[in-house]
């Protein structure tokens, strides 16, 4: 499982063992060949400024204690593992569910922004600018903000505003600004794109709270740190309810903040199986999914050479999802690498498997997922018929209440 | 003559007169077809001419240049198209390409290095390329002659500037706002000292640009730089259907002023 991973860019020799022990990203930023800082030279500074006040803040008593509190105190950690029995049942296996949706805000996205946030104010930053697909990260984002007195900025893809619009209504109530991106794919990507913008404009008081494991270093690092709270809690709790580890962890990959944070502490014990589950969309050609390590090559978007949905030009392609949070054409560079070593494997879930997992887990737990989360459901369910009596732990990152109208107006052809 | 001696000439030779100037164009904008002649013209009227290769996705980029590039993108330009038209237009000034890395990757470092020397072209400038990441594309170009510039900001520390200048081939890139391209350059003195600070260290010539729209402008910065890019505002100009060569005069004319040399 230690094998090389190397790009056209720059090849590099990495190992699991290398990212178990810490010693990934690299001094330049990278997991074996993916990662690094590709930014224009005003970012450069701000970069490390902000890698610099996250690994001294980490090592601070004061903040780690600081993050602490608002995690148990006003994010609601540590979130329920629950053993899902009649999926359980259905599927011929032993099923855990990871609740992030039960976190304040309902998704994972709220981890990593409260982190952030602290960091942020410890920096001195006069004001905060973040980007938003599915609209969690950016309320998250706002609510941290609110909760420590930070002006917010939110960027939010004008289709994405569209088909998330109860969270642009959440997002103005927890007094942020919300400014929509009619240019590009008017989705996540595009908000990304104006983000960045904003932050080249004033890079020394504003402070960019990406709300992804992707963007250039030290961000990927930086949000994996946060959500791994997510993966500890799940193995801790696993272990005391279950008494063992599960064969498998599950969670569903866009940047792929939620399902690093999952498998990140999960990595050294070897004899778990990880699966990452991308967006299948509605087919398997251009522009019909989201599914960047299935289909995609490497190449350099948002300052970080990974994998990405492009075409033989080096233009990056217009993608498609169901779900909002998923619906982006990169990848975070620690999960490029962890599929060019194998350690993760990485399948996808069409739109009509999700919205049926919606509603299965609806039926049968009383919970509903958010799309996004339900692509994993999915992928687990599959994972599952092939085997019997599996321990499955599976990351629920968020709650599907602000899936309502795409629900609802979901063409179900299919149903019987 | 290497790409890097080629345009220190043409700025030197230039800057005895009246600050260089370097024009921008979005390849392939904003008709594909009479790029080529557009090219020619302007390559007359400019002493370097800069094509920006269009990105889907350019962060570094005001609405101008992205409007512009998402056009040049839709109505089917490439690299690859953008390399042909440069070879076959034959300028009289030297061609710089603007483009952000992903393009230059998908086409392969090496093939790209080669295919722009072929096409004559004398230099690249990659925004979202820092210092730390530019040696495999450097010494991909270093084999062709072709030069690779370097960009540095007011915000770029002073020996981190020093080494950028070093290192820079050709001319410095002086990025004269912090922000995108085409963006509000004031005259202030903070500014122009930096451009000063540029200048004192720099072996290489210094154009500045980022938001360079009128005669005035340049003849601010023009005692404090060898010379201007101007980008957003010529882009405009071709927007609007005007005559970029008589705004291209204007600027050299009315840019005038006494150059010490």
């Amino acid at each position: 499982m230690s094998t090389a991973s190397s790009g056209p860019w720059a090849a590099s020799y990495a190992t699991l063992d290398d990212l178990v022990a810490g010693r990934l990203p690299d001094d330049n930023g990278r997991y074996g060949a993916f990662g690094g800082r590709f930014v224009p030279e005003t970012l450069v500074q701000a970069l490390s400024r902000l890698e610099n006040g996250a690994r001294e803040a980490f090592r601070d008593p004061a903040f780690r204690q600081a993050l602490d509190n608002e995690l148990s105190d006003w994010v609601g950690r540590p979130t329920p593992l629950t053993r899902a029995n009649r999926l359980g049942e259905a599927w011929g296996a032993t099923v855990y569910l990871k609740r992030e949706d039960l976190t304040h805000t309902g998704a994972h996205k709220i981890n990593n922004a409260i982190g952030q946030a602290l960091l942020a104010r410890r920096l001195g930053a006069a004001r905060v600018v973040a980007e938003t697909g599915a609209g969690q990260h950016g309320v998250a984002a706002a609510a941290a903000c609110a909760r420590l007195g930070l002006p917010c900025t939110v960027y939010m893809g004008a289709i994405d505003a569209k088909r998330q619009a109860p969270n642009v209504d959440r997002i103005r109530r927890l007094g942020a600004e919300l400014l929509q991106v009619t240019k590009g794919d008017q989705t996540l990507r595009s908000a990304i794109d104006e983000a960045l913008r904003d932050w080249v404009s004033d890079p020394e008081s504003t402070y960019y709270m990406l709300g992804s494991a992707v963007g250039p270093h030290p961000y990927p690092w930086l949000v994996c740190e946060l959500q791994s709270v997510i993966g500890r809690e799940a193995r801790a709790q696993i272990l005391e309810q279950e008494g063992r580890l599960p064969d498998l962890a599950v969670a569903c990959v866009g940047g792929g903040s939620n399902a690093i944070g999952l498998f990140h502490p999960l990595l050294e014990d070897r004899q778990i199986e990880m699966l990452g589950i991308e967006a299948g969309g509605t087919g398997e050609d251009h522009g019909l999914n989201a599914a960047t390590l299935r289909f995609g090559t490497a190449g350099v978007l948002h300052g970080s050479y990974s994998t990405l949905l492009q075409d033989e030009h080096g233009q990056i392609q217009e993608t498609h999802s169901v779900s909002a949070g998923l619906d982006y054409p990169g990848v975070g560079p620690e999960h490029a690498f962890l599929h060019s070593i194998g350690r993760v494997k990485y399948e996808t879930i069409s739109d009509d498997e999700a919205v049926a997992a919606v509603d299965e887990c609806c039926a049968l737990e009383g919970i509903l997922p958010a799309l996004e989360s339900a692509h994993a459901l999915a992928g687990a369910k599959r994972w599952a018929a092939g085997r019997r009596d599996s321990c499955i732990l599976i990351g629920l990152s968020g709650r599907g209440d602000k899936d309502l109208a795409t629900l609802m107006s979901y063409p179900r052809g299919n149903e019987s | 003559m290497n790409g890097a001696a080629l345009l220190e000439h043409s700025i030197r030779a230039a800057a005895v007169r009246r600050p260089a100037l370097a024009a921008f164009l979005t390849g392939g904008f904003p008709e594909m077809d009479a790029f080529g002649s557009l090219l020619r013209r302007v390559a007359a009227a400019a002493d370097i001419v800069e094509i920006g290769i269009p990105f889907t996705d350019p962060m570094a980029d005001g609405v101008t240049i992205q409007e512009s590039s998402r056009k040049a993108l839709e109505s089917g330009v490439t690299l690859s198209w953008i390399l042909e038209t440069v070879e076959r237009a034959e300028c009289e000034a030297p061609i710089v390409l603007m483009s952000y890395l992903n393009p230059v990757i998908a086409m392969g470092l090496t093939t790209f290095a080669r295919r722009a020397a072929e096409a004559g072209v004398a230099g690249l400038i990659v925004p979202d390329l820092p210092l730390e990441e530019c040696e495999p594309i450097k010494s991909a170009l270093d084999d062709t002659g072709v030069a690779l510039v370097q960009l540095v900001t007011p915000v770029t520390p002073p020996r981190r500037l020093e080494r950028l200048c070093r290192l820079s081939q050709g001319f410095v890139y002086a990025v004269t706002v912090t922000g995108t391209t085409g963006g509000d350059v004031g005259h202030s003195v903070a500014m122009l000292d930096y451009l000063d600070r540029v200048c004192e260290v720099s072996p290489v010539p210094v154009l500045a640009g980022f938001g360079i729209r009128d005669a005035a402008q340049v003849r601010a910065v023009s005692t404090h730089a060898d010379g201007v890019i101007v980008g957003s505002a010529l882009i405009e100009v071709l927007e609007r259907g005007g005559d970029p060569i008589a705004f291209l005069r204007k600027l050299t004319d009315e840019g005038k002023v006494e150059v010490e040399t």
